[in-house]
């Protein structure tokens, strides 16, 4: 698959966009990682997003939905490293994106997605 | 140096073209000098509009001008495409971002992004909209 | 509005600014004012010429006197360069206005070796009355320049005015002061938004304390910035809502929805270090700092 490469972190699908995708690779990503996630049978995905510059409203449904997808499939998805311009502009745009789960960094977002043994740690909604 | 205003045209036909659209608005809020979140603004309204114009639209075509005012720099951005049209401005508008049809119109997203916004559309023949955003914090919600 | 007479002269001095465009454009680009203004002589050839065509524009269109013509109209943006490059400290009007009208003597001086000495006096009129109201135009462009630099000075001002505040690794505050306008609030998010990347913390805390009124476009701005806060992955917190403040914004309707609030900046600053997992406790002895 080119285009977005995914890792496996030990159950977490860690998912880096590194740079401005097409609108065909945006879907094609999307049922990649998804596929992804019932083969490595993974409890969470985080999506990197610290690289884009932009993110208009086809890249934010996209997100929405794979949270969408993924939580029907038992994984929690967080998206990681919004920038503030970015983040200023979706909401300007009215998308919120209320039900998807945000972190600072790659960091934040593992111990979001820590295993369930772990110390409890009331996700940030 | 040029004090005119200066246009540049960029070709609307497939999903290549709405990067080239985004890189074009990009340079154009770069030399107008705007902030970084103008410009992210800027560039994120080109792309709706430009997807407008390819998906709904069947491809059409970005007209950039930089209107290179002194403290009050302004990007005007045209698209046009001779699609089906709109047929009802008002639904379009608010519809902007139903998930239950995929892709929204993308126009009320871009109405909401620049301080400008104007928009034509005849059914059958096509759609012009206009959008316009300029250095100057706008006073706006 | 013009009679044939007038019309005809509008023709004869618009053709004839036309016709002589070379001579002009030479003569003009060597005149002080567009010397001072150009880089080179190449631009102060292509300010003129296009100054020239702006004026013959409106001439042609009999209006040498009005200083909203389309023709001057056309000459905004280039005149407000101009203006700009003028020297900053000097006001503008009294030298300009010597200068500009230096660009009367040469259309006057080859008008009079043209025109038939039927029209003479009629065209030297209309030829005066537009460089006239040229310089009406570059002075009103200039004083529109200095506001837009007013504006942008008072921007400034504005940045300096909200700071961000640490109050603990992974906690910032920013205390709001005074009337929140639109500009002023942006500036304000956009600061603490910045401060959260940098940081990476995990709560701000938006003080309201010092903000005289949270009316719906105050109220919006705060959802806003937290709904922001919230895609990049930080909380906010607003504090500092007084009894008063809290009785508006119930009478107006205005939720904040998931937004946690607290009268205080230390009742909110005691909910981000919950927030992040630790507690405050007494020491075991006594305190030493």
């Amino acid at each position: 698959m080119a285009g977005v490469p995914i890792v496996n972190l030990n159950g977490v699908l860690l998912v880096t966009i590194q740079e401005e995708l097409l609108d065909q690779s945006v879907a094609e990503f999307e049922s990649d990682l998804t596929e992804k996630v019932v083969e490595a049978r993974a409890r969470g995905v985080l999506i990197d997003v610290s690289v884009l510059d932009v993110i208009d409203s086809f890249l934010a449904r996209t997100l929405h939905d794979i949270a969408a997808i993924t939580s029907l499939m038992a994984a929690r998805t967080v998206v990681v490293g919004m920038r503030p311009a970015v983040a200023i502009t979706l909401v300007e745009l009215g998308l919120t994106l209320p039900g998807l789960l945000t972190a600072l960094s790659v960091e934040e977002g593992l111990s979001l997605l820590a295993p369930p043994a772990g110390h409890a740690r009331t996700a940030l909604r | 140096m040029t004090r005119t205003p200066s246009t540049s045209t960029v070709a609307i036909h497939d999903e290549y073209d709405i990067v080239h659209v985004r890189h074009a608005a990009r340079e154009a809020a770069t030399t107008a000098g705007f902030s970084l979140v103008q410009q992210t603004k800027l560039v994120t309204a080109a792309s709706e509009l430009a997807r407008n114009a390819l998906v709904h639209g069947g491809g059409g075509q970005a007209d950039i001008t930089i209107d290179n005012l002194r403290a009050n720099a302004t990007v005007r951005m045209t698209f046009t495409d001779k699609g089906p049209g709109i047929p009802d401005i008002e639904a379009a508008m608010a519809d902007g971002f139903t998930t239950g049809s995929g892709l929204g119109l993308g126009l009320g997203g871009a109405r909401r992004l620049a301080d400008q916004f104007r928009l034509e559309s005849t059914p059958g023949r096509g759609t012009v909209v206009e959008i316009s955003m300029s250095v100057r914090r706008s006073a706006g919600p | 509005m013009t009679t044939t007479s007038d019309r005809r002269i509008t023709t004869v001095v618009s053709d004839f600014l036309d016709v002589q465009k070379d001579a002009i454009v030479a003569q003009w680009a060597d005149s002080s004012f567009f010397r001072s203004v150009a880089q080179d002589s190449d631009q102060a050839a292509g300010d003129s010429a296009e100054v020239l065509h702006g004026m013959r524009k409106a001439v042609a269109a009999g209006e040498a006197d009005n200083p909203g013509a389309e023709g001057f109209d056309d000459l905004r943006s280039l005149l407000t360069a101009l203006a700009s490059q003028l020297d900053g400290n000097e006001s503008v009007s009294p030298r300009t206005a010597v200068e500009v009208s230096e660009l009367k003597q040469p259309l006057l001086r080859l008008w009079q070796d043209e025109a038939d000495a039927e029209l003479l006096t009629a065209g030297a009129l209309v030829l005066s009355t537009a460089v006239d109201t040229l310089r009406l135009v570059l002075v009103d462009a200039a004083l529109a320049a200095a506001k837009d630099t007013l504006a942008i000075q008072r921007e400034q001002l504005t940045e300096l005015s909200t700071p961000v505040i640490k109050l603990w690794d992974g906690v910032l505050a920013i205390p709001l002061i005074g009337t929140l306008d639109s500009m002023r609030s942006q500036v304000a998010t956009e600061s603490l938004l910045q401060s959260i990347m940098t940081d990476q913390a995990k709560v701000a805390i938006l003080d309201i304390t010092g903000v005289p009124t949270v009316d719906t476009m105050v109220a919006q701005h705060l959802l806003k910035t937290a709904m922001a806060a919230r895609l990049m992955g930080a909380e906010c917190v607003i504090s500092g809502i007084r009894p008063q403040i809290a009785n508006t914004m119930v009478q107006l309707g205005i939720d904040l929805g998931e937004v946690a609030t607290r009268a205080r900046l230390a009742d909110a600053l005691a909910y981000a270090l919950n927030r992040l997992g630790l507690e405050v406790g007494a020491a075991a002895g006594p305190g030493v700092v």
